[in-house]
């Protein structure tokens, strides 16, 4: 009891001093994730308009699979991801093994699923409300599209957030492609698997402790985002 | 903006079926601009909202013409018309931005979108809504921005599928002298409603319809006074249209039965 008194004590005095080491290793997590997301996104949102909008042979079989990856392992991702990106891998030939380059792949491929899903749901059950005011205004497609993206904002922000606690969270993936080399692709969740099973309970909790604020911060900006559409737009 | 009325709107054997059954049939029948309101009538199920659509555009016919008298390009043809539903299908925005949005995809000048949208939101009584989101208005004043969206397009028909259906009398009032402004502005009025008084008030003109077909059509007074169709007659004397059956022994099918309300209670 005592150990874990006195590493929590330091590991607040630790973050207090902003220790370097500490910064270094949030700042790596916070853009590893941020760009997955971001391309996560980018890739995500016009599927998720696709498979809302239209309706083609097909379409459920689609729909069902990226539900299903919404749970995929983040161990199995790494470790498909650690063989297409490995020496012998189809793409070998880039070097990305081992870079944090390497860390964004495997979280844009546990993170798009969600965008997704999430979204897809929330745009379709928005079209389908809005249809018959759109059509009778004769909107056209672009014009529907653009209502449906900006009135389902929140939604729509909301389904990132989620997107951005996966990949902050995760740690079986960054650790296969990544490597968890000191200052190249040591994130949060790796630092934090390493100290541990060093034994080194103050880094570890003080890491297990911006990590835990981190999720918290996103569920409050969840929260909060929520309420402010119910509020802005009564939806 | 003030283009010519595409008015008459022609329909020629007009039939539409859902899931293999006719909800329409044959319809054939001529909506011009005079009289300016013209109100459908008949129970439920007998293919009024469905009409309507057709009408609207929202739902192509499976069979027949719908056709509107000044060839015109689907956009202006879509502008010229504006429909209300029976639950307002209102956007998540404030209530003016509602209508700025009806008057952007409308393809009014951005200049004129703030001055038209307050002008409307005067005229329907929500001035002091304006920024309040639309879909927390009380349901009569959601209907109300509903009406005023599509009004503030400027069209030259206006659809409405029962607007006062679940609106209290108060708030049905108010809805109705709107309805009323607007048919003397020179909007053609195309209404479906299931209240007789409303109906009385408000009508010009008046289509029966029972089953998918127009079974009467007839002016106002003329509708209440003397109707011909005897199922128009039940109809507004309150009585229930029983539905075609088809007898178990034979297949043939068994006429048209009416039987009143109060014969439907004792039994």
């Amino acid at each position: 009891m005592d150990v874990i008194w006195q590493a929590t004590l330091a590991s607040f005095s630790m973050l207090m001093t902003l220790d370097d080491r500490l910064i270094e290793v949030i700042l790596l997590s916070l853009r590893v994730s941020l760009t997955a997301l971001v391309i996560a996104s980018l890739i995500g949102l016009p599927i998720a308009a696709c498979l809302a909008f239209t309706r083609f042979p097909g379409r459920k079989i689609i729909l069902v699979s990226f539900n299903a990856m919404m749970g995929l392992p983040p161990v199995v991702v790494g470790l498909v991801v650690y063989l297409l990106l490995s020496r012998s891998g189809p793409f070998g030939v880039f070097n990305l093994l081992f870079t944090p380059t390497a860390m964004i792949i495997a979280q844009v491929v546990l993170v798009t699923p969600i965008i997704v899903s999430l979204c897809r749901e929330s745009l379709e059950s928005m079209r389908r409300e809005y249809h018959d005011a759109l059509r009778s205004l004769g909107a056209t497609p672009a014009q529907a599209i653009s209502v449906l993206v900006w009135d389902g904002r929140f939604t729509l922000a909301t389904a990132h957030l989620a997107g951005f606690g996966r990949a902050i969270a995760e740690v079986g993936a960054v650790m296969i492609v990544g490597g968890n080399i000191d200052h190249v692709t040591r994130v949060m969740t790796t630092t934090i698997a390493l100290e541990a099973s060093k034994g080194d309970l103050v880094v570890a909790l003080g890491l297990g402790v911006v990590l835990v604020l981190l999720s918290l911060t996103i569920n409050f900006l969840v929260y909060g985002v929520r309420s402010l559409g119910e509020a802005k737009v009564a939806s | 903006m003030t283009g010519a009325s595409p008015l008459p709107l022609r329909l020629e054997s007009v039939g539409l079926s859902r899931s293999g059954k006719n909800v329409l049939k044959d319809v054939t029948t001529t909506f011009a601009v005079d009289p300016p309101k013209t109100v459908i009538i008949g129970p439920n199920g007998a293919g009024k909202s469905l009409l309507l659509q057709v009408c609207h555009g929202l739902i192509s016919a499976d069979t027949g013409i719908v056709d509107w008298a000044t060839p015109q390009n689907a956009r202006a043809l879509s502008r010229a018309q504006a429909m209300v539903f029976q639950r307002p299908i209102l956007f998540r925005r404030s209530a003016v931005a509602n209508l700025i949005l009806a008057l952007k995809i409308a393809g009014f000048a951005k200049s004129e979108w703030r001055d038209r949208a307050d002008g409307a939101l005067e005229r329907t009584g929500l001035s002091r809504h304006a920024a309040t989101p639309a879909r927390s208005l009380s349901f009569g004043e959601q209907q109300r921005l509903a009406l005023a969206r599509a009004l503030v397009v400027e069209p030259k028909v206006l659809f409405l599928d029962e607007p006062t259906a679940s609106l209290d009398p108060a708030a049905a009032h108010l809805v109705e002298s709107l309805i009323d402004e607007a048919a003397t502005s020179g909007v053609k009025i195309i209404m479906i409603s299931h209240d007789l008084n409303q109906t009385r008030r408000l009508a010009d003109e008046i289509i029966f319809m029972h089953r998918g077909r127009i079974k009467e059509r007839a002016p106002a007074d003329q509708f209440f006074t003397r109707p011909e169709n005897d199922l128009a007659q039940a109809f507004i004397n309150g009585e229930l249209l029983w539905r075609r059956r088809r007898s178990i022994f034979d297949g043939a099918l068994v006429d048209d039965e009416t039987c009143s309300s109060e014969d439907f209670n004792k039994s």
